[in-house]
């Protein structure tokens, strides 16, 4: 009972920040609103004891905020976001989109058959992806850097990366 | 967690990590030619001081930053082995190093918040330059402490800890450990890496922030600096265990006192990494970083899982 009015709260948090990054009209605090939706979200995760994966998504969504920032810098008109600005475009397309995404995913949610032995096909899936499928996966990761990797060196034309440093 | 004794060390945690930052302050002060006292006068002085507000600022924003850091640093202490009853940590958690690294990364929000909030711009560069840092930086960090944790199975610092009887892991795996405590010093913006509150900017993220927010970034500063120094003793030199670095202990002695000697050399070797380096071009350290550091850490990291597997 104690967990379930925990978790509410929490959700509760999350989708008030999550609401928030649309209503902030500062780059800042959209993407400090972000992260705290997303943290929210990880403590949830820590709450039902799946430490690992909760403290996780608090790694990651971090480095993801900051390396958003340094997206928007290099894509956004005012460059380094001081101007107001809004997180909203195309309202109504979006609302269509937003609604739509959402009932099909509770529709999942709640129509799906769930399987009730919790533990054993999460486990029968880790076991499926790390264990045959490994060689797959590691392929995977390794084009996935190549992608990285190559995308920024075809985009540095110049910089002291081709020698046009200072 | 009802038993009080379990709860002392969480409740003296934070006080303990400001005195040994406050300490450290002090070592640092004397090393770039200033008085020891320097920290406590600078600290009172700060407390007497009235903060600063700018035109059309978020003062709310940057608080929650500059809290952040802090606070951050005390959460990444709590999970770090420091000889107390029990596995030493004040927090026992099975992922203790990734909660480390999660905490430690919150203080690229914290300076960059800190730097934003003024809407100044010799504060916003200094805040914008935390994120190349970052960027350069985390990679060879996280190879660095991912490194103990493949050779010990665990991501557990205590396991970490335990595993190095016989061999502490700074022999085992000296790229490892240098790349630590470069990133380290990276991660606290320290020395070399100080370029987000640099004297070309005028103080940088700290140019417009008076009073208690300056103290809450120099202060967090160094209590960052102390936490992931003090997780360098577990990952990289035996933990609680006495010298010497193979065989046999001849020297008894509790954990808790050879973590403490072990945390002022780890920190005595940061202190003299500024005194070796100037401040680094953050374009510098990022081609660096990417070209030279995360190359050495990978390399590190197969030679050691290698090693472990055959």
């Amino acid at each position: 009972m104690t967990l379930l009015v925990l978790v509410a709260a929490l959700g509760l948090v999350a989708v008030v920040a999550g609401i928030g990054v649309f209503v902030a009209d500062s780059m800042a605090r959209a993407t400090f609103l972000l992260l705290a939706s997303f943290v929210a979200v990880a403590v949830v995760l820590l709450a039902f004891g799946l430490t690992y994966l909760g403290v996780v998504v608090v790694l990651m969504m971090t480095i993801e905020m900051m390396i958003m920032v340094v997206f928007m810098v290099m894509l956004m008109m005012n460059p380094a976001g001081l101007e107001p600005m809004t997180m909203v475009h195309n309202r109504r397309g979006s609302r269509v989109i937003a609604l739509g995404v959402f009932a099909v995913l509770a529709a999942g949610a709640l129509l799906v058959p769930w399987p009730t032995s919790a533990p054993a096909p999460t486990t029968a899936r880790g076991t499926d992806l790390m264990g045959p499928q490994m060689l797959t996966m590691a392929v995977l990761g390794l084009t996935l850097l190549a992608a990285i990797v190559g995308t920024v060196a075809l985009s540095v034309s110049r910089g002291p990366a081709r020698g046009g440093g200072r | 967690m009802a038993d009080p004794a379990t709860l002392l060390p969480l409740l003296l945690l934070a006080p303990a990590l400001v005195v040994v930052a406050g300490l450290a302050a002090a070592a640092g002060a004397v090393t770039t030619g200033g008085r020891p006292g320097t920290p406590a006068v600078e600290t009172l002085r700060l407390l007497t001081k009235q903060r600063r507000r700018t035109p059309a600022d978020d003062p709310l924003l940057a608080r929650i930053g500059l809290t952040v850091l802090p606070v951050a640093a005390v959460l990444a202490l709590a999970v770090v082995p420091l000889g107390l009853p029990g596995t030493g940590a004040p927090v026992d958690l099975d992922v203790g190093l990734v909660w480390f690294n999660a905490m430690e990364v919150l203080a690229w929000f914290a300076v960059w918040t800190a730097g934003w909030g003024p809407n100044a711009a010799t504060a916003l560069v200094g805040g914008y330059r935390v994120l190349p840092l970052g960027l350069a930086y985390e990679l060879p960090h996280m190879l660095a402490i991912t490194t103990p944790a493949i050779a010990a199975g665990s991501l557990d610092p205590a396991t970490v800890a335990d595993a190095q009887h016989g061999l502490w892991y700074a022999v085992w795996m000296p790229v490892a450990f240098l790349l630590y405590l470069v990133s380290t010093a990276a991660m606290a913006f320290w020395g070399p890496f100080a370029a987000p509150l640099g004297r070309d900017l005028a103080g940088g993220a700290a140019a417009e922030h008076a009073g208690l927010d300056r103290l809450l970034l120099r202060a967090g500063r160094w209590m960052l600096l102390v936490a992931a120094a003090a997780m360098a003793v577990p990952l990289f030199l035996g933990g609680g265990a006495p010298p010497p670095i193979t065989g046999p202990d001849p020297f008894g002695g509790p954990p808790w006192l050879w973590v403490g000697i072990k945390l002022l050399v780890v920190l005595a070797l940061l202190l003299g990494l500024r005194r070796l380096m100037p401040v680094l071009r953050m374009e510098r350290f990022a081609t660096l970083a990417w070209t030279v550091l995360i190359p050495l850490a990978v390399a590190q990291a197969l030679v050691v899982t290698v090693v472990v597997l055959l």
